[in-house]
């Protein structure tokens, strides 16, 4: 016979007359004592029978059969029914699914089962990280308030985690929602439990040699591990400078400064890499280089004189090996002293330096890449709830910004409401059309000019500075920097000429606005670097003349560096200091000139396609760069806080980084890494200067060097044989490429898959829903019948 | 590195480390501002692992915090004894959530707690409004508002009880790009 059971319900347990909250389970417990009573007896049982069934299986008794839980709700209790509907309230309060993160002891058991499944599964890794919202079972609730079951299940967790390998166990232990103090003592438990392992393999004879010296070592490494971390953080520069510039003016703005610092890394990898393997060696073997004129300042600016026959440039660099005291004899006659033990072959450094800087640069875009990439993909849907919960840029603390922030989200609510209560769009389509062919025809026409601008200019130049020939050096300093400073010239005025030409499309969406801004400034820019390295290649029009042409090619680039940055500096001049003392002594306007983050970063872009563009020609650019990087980020700053007021305009910072940085990537990086590979593989090297003097291209030296190792050592044929049949077979490219293609079909069949599980566990969601409300008024009519027989 | 501080052992900075996303250097520098918050109560040995909370009006008047909308929301989301006051132990995780290293799932059951005015475990209606309220300062109509509430009801709610559970909200901040860049704050 099924025991009675009074269905007491206490009334008025919340204040204000709201739901009733599960983190009051004592009231809730008390009310259903009697019941739980009973009911543990049942589950009792229950346990032992999942305990006989799945003996291998170490704590998952937990997994109470979902039979079991539910089955109390059966119309067999109850003589009295609740006088409210507050008791269908109450357990719907406590249902497992609303409950996560609030009980301490759910959120131990929550974690104690997934540490489990992890386990389970460390076989064979997880596909993919998505969270799972583990519903803790229907027995945690009931513990939950008893302090001895909750220093139980801390037991259990601790034994759990103790079978996960080291790192896994401290990234639960970090991404676990407990309260730090909880941590610590979990942790305490965890250290606790490993010490008395080592002293036992101290005692014995190693019991688990493998385990033992694997968590020491661990350990070890550990430390090690955050004192280097704490290392680069210091060594960061500006992390009060990025603090106040993100409260004052948010995420969007601080992007600019993000990828400053990004860019400075790259640098600096690539630097490193070409430092440690020929400036330096080149530095201590230096070679019988013509005498080079006098010091003077204009050096810097022009990069010519002194520093043409310096380690700045290509053709400074020997051709030899750097340590064989042979270089020095003429060819031909027999060298008497022995071969040196550590053949140092320069020219070969100088190919495999910058070959290995351009695959370090790329593996690390490319993973730049890939981790925005994860983080920025947009949905079409939710538009509204991500806008209200999301918008809210926390490190904004200034007063003036938070309210310039409030003032943001309130329009951009307001034109999301307006954009779905009214789906009917405006008037003349067709005018609108029309305005913006014209507009685009017009941006492509100026850009054109440009280009043809640039084109007999330096025709002109060749004129000039051939006629020039004989007069004094300034003359010459002075022709030589009238391209660089005309291209920088047209840069910086045409971006603006495109802002006034946006002004005056009127377009509907600001990110549409942006994307156009950006757009038409990467094609000005790509189309006159393509120019240029057309001409610097052909070397019909500039270098012409040299002997050297390599190293006046690299000339070339760092004066355009050089201009670039003179012109940044007098953009940032007239742009933010001038302008705003403009608006505020003549126009007495409270407002301030905006930073104009996508011009700033593409104006980066274009400086570091410089440096790429260079590198092979002269191996310290990275330092010029890196410099100019570092000048930039402090004087952007001091501009930045002086001059400047937040951006009105809405941005996604987090979808613009990824945009940046795929920018960098693809025309920026490709177009480098292309122009490097063609000037490698077809340009013929000039025959009196550099490291590749008098060979046909420069990728011949590696093939040179090949054969000269089969010849030295029989032994290594293997080598020479890989070299030529699969580096320079054209096959290995086509069966690679084809793989690569098969391998992304696949990744989007799996995603395509996906994406139709999402939409059918969407619709199972929804209907548990409703299976839910159902069976709540199921339970209320079958209770509200009872009460109406009795 | 040098070892002449004498606020924690290495044990405690150690066990910080393990637990938080801070390095030892923040850890320091994360007690020299609880302690400048209010010098008389917050001791300097904190080796014996003394029991000092500081109330929120304090917490609060911090210059990360002050002009946040959502301060009092912050605080009490992180505070163990239910009136808002931090120990030293909840200042440290209230940051090291809410610093940049803090993975997704992390922030959002936070999140949800901050938003959660009422504490019942679902953002209702009447926590969205509260929530818009304190993001607009009050701009909108009440009908905007209305809209609004309704229109994110409508897009986040899957299972169709009118209310955000903990899984529709995570969802929905698994679809939103910025939420790791604007949920942070830098100490």
């Amino acid at each position: 016979q099924p025991p009675s059971i009074t269905l007491h319900v206490p009334e008025g347990s919340e204040s204000d007359g709201q739901e009733p909250s599960p983190d009051n389970e004592r009231a809730l417990h008390t009310s259903f004592h009697q019941l739980i009573l009973e009911q543990s007896s049942l589950i009792e049982a229950g346990l032992e029978l999942e305990m006989q069934e799945r003996a291998r299986e170490s704590p998952a008794y937990l997994a109470v059969p979902e039979a079991c839980a539910t089955a109390w709700p059966e119309p067999r209790q109850g003589e009295e029914h609740p006088r409210h509907s507050s008791a269908s309230l109450q357990i719907l309060a406590s249902m497992p699914s609303r409950t996560i993160g609030r009980s301490l002891g759910a959120v131990i058991s929550q974690y104690c089962n997934r540490t489990a499944r992890l386990r389970r599964q460390s076989s064979r890794p997880p596909l993919q990280q998505l969270c799972r919202a583990a519903r803790p079972r229907a027995l945690s609730l009931l513990w939950a308030r008893d302090r001895q079951a909750v220093s139980r299940r801390r037991r259990l967790l601790v034994k759990e985690l103790l079978s996960l390998s080291p790192s896994q166990c401290s990234h639960m232990l970090l991404t676990m929602p407990l309260s730090l103090a909880e941590k610590r003592i979990l942790r305490r438990q965890l250290s606790g439990q490993r010490g008395p392992v080592r002293q036992r393999a101290h005692g014995w004879a190693p019991v688990s040699p493998c385990a033992w010296s694997r968590v020491c070592v661990g350990l070890g490494c550990r430390g090690l591990w955050y004192r280097l971390l704490s290392l680069l953080r210091a060594a960061q520069p500006g992390h009060y400078a990025l603090k106040q510039i993100g409260g004052r003016f948010g995420s969007s703005v601080l992007s600019y400064f993000l990828f400053l610092k990004t860019l400075l890394m790259l640098n600096f990898f690539s630097f490193f890499i070409l430092l440690a393997f020929v400036v330096v060696l080149q530095a201590v073997y230096p070679s019988a280089s013509v005498s080079s004129q006098p010091f003077s300042g204009l050096e810097l600016l022009t990069g010519a004189g002194h520093f043409t026959h310096s380690l700045l440039y290509y053709g400074y660099y020997s051709n030899a090996t750097l340590n064989d005291p042979c270089t020095s004899t003429p060819e031909g006659s027999v060298c008497p002293l022995p071969a040196p033990l550590l053949p140092y072959n320069l020219p070969l450094a100088y190919l495999f330096s910058v070959g290995a800087s351009f695959l370090v640069t790329c593996i690390l875009l490319v993973y730049s890449v890939s981790r925005s990439f994860r983080e920025s993909v947009k949905s079409s849907t939710g538009d509204l709830a991500i806008k209200v919960f999301c918008a809210w840029d926390f490190k904004v603390i200034q007063r003036r910004s938070v309210k310039l922030q409030c003032e943001n989200i309130c329009t951009q609510l307001k034109e999301l409401l307006a954009e779905r209560r009214s789906r009917s769009r405006s008037q003349s389509r067709l005018g609108q059309g029309l305005v913006l062919l014209l507009a685009w025809l017009l941006a492509l026409g100026w850009v054109s000019g440009c280009v043809l601008a640039v084109h007999y200019l330096l025709e002109h130049m060749h004129v000039v500075s051939a006629a020039s020939q004989g007069s004094g050096r300034w003359q010459q300093e002075a022709i030589q920097m009238v391209l660089p400073l005309v291209v920088s010239l047209l840069n910086a005025l045409v971006p603006h000429l495109f802002n006034l030409l946006a002004m005056w499309e009127k377009q509907d969406s600001p990110v549409t606005q942006v994307s156009v801004a950006i757009f038409r400034n990467l094609i000005l820019k790509v189309v006159i670097l393509s120019l240029l390295c057309y001409h610097w290649l052909s070397r019909s029009v500039i270098c012409s003349t040299e002997e050297c042409w390599e190293t006046c090619v690299g000339q070339e680039l760092y004066r355009f560096m050089v201009m670039d940055f003179i012109f940044t500096l007098l953009d940032t001049l007239f742009g933010e200091l001038i302008w705003r003392l403009i608006l505020e002594k003549r126009l007495k306007t409270k407002q301030r000139p905006e930073f104009d983050i996508a011009r700033n970063v593409l104006e980066l872009i274009y400086g570091q396609t410089l440096t790429w563009l260079g590198v092979l020609f002269a191996p310290l650019l990275p330092a010029v760069q890196m410099l100019k990087l570092l000048l930039l980020f402090y004087i952007k700053k001091t501009s930045l806080l002086r001059n400047c007021q937040s951006p009105s305009k809405p941005w996604q910072a987090s979808r613009m980084s990824t945009v940046f940085i795929t920018l960098l990537c693809f025309p920026s990086f490709l177009g480098a890494a292309a122009f490097l590979s063609y000037t490698i593989w077809s340009v013929q090297p000039s025959e009196t200067c550099g490291p590749f003097r008098g060979l046909e291209t420069i990728y011949k030296s590696g093939k040179r060097w090949v054969l000269v190792l089969e010849k030295s050592n029989p032994n290594i044929t293997w080598f020479a044989w890989v070299y030529q049949h699969l580096l320079e077979n054209t096959c290995l490219l086509f069966f690679t490429s084809v793989a690569l293609i098969a391998v992304i079909y696949f990744n989007i069949q799996v995603v395509r898959g996906h994406q139709r599980v999402i939409c059918l566990l969407q619709e199972q969601i929804a209907n548990e829903g409703e299976d839910k409300l159902f069976l709540m008024q199921k339970l209320r009519s079958v209770y509200e019948q009872r009460g109406r027989r009795c | 590195m040098g070892n002449k501080q004498t606020i924690f052992t290495d044990e405690q900075l150690d066990a910080y480390q393990d637990c938080t996303f801070f390095t030892r250097k923040e850890i320091l520098r994360l007690h020299g501002r609880y302690y400048e918050m209010a010098p008389n109560v917050v001791p300097m040995d904190y080796t014996k692992d003394p029991d000092v909370k500081l109330p929120m009006q304090l917490i609060i008047n911090m210059p990360e915090l002050k002009e946040n909308p959502f301060k009092e929301r912050i605080v009490s989301s992180f505070s163990e004894d239910g009136e808002g006051s931090l120990s030293f132990n909840d200042f440290v995780d209230m940051f090291s959530v809410l610093s940049e290293m803090a993975p997704r799932e992390l922030k959002a059951i936070y999140a949800f707690k901050i938003y959660d005015f009422n504490t019942d475990n679902f953002i209702c209606k009447a926590d969205l409004e509260k929530t818009l309220n304190k993001l607009t300062k009050e701009e909108l109509t009440e009908e905007e508002i209305t809209l609004v509430c309704e229109k994110v009801i409508e897009e986040a709610d899957m299972d169709g009880d009118g209310k955000l559970g903990f899984a529709d909200f995570e969802n929905m901040i698994s679809k939103a790009p910025d939420f790791l860049s604007t949920f942070h704050i830098r100490i």
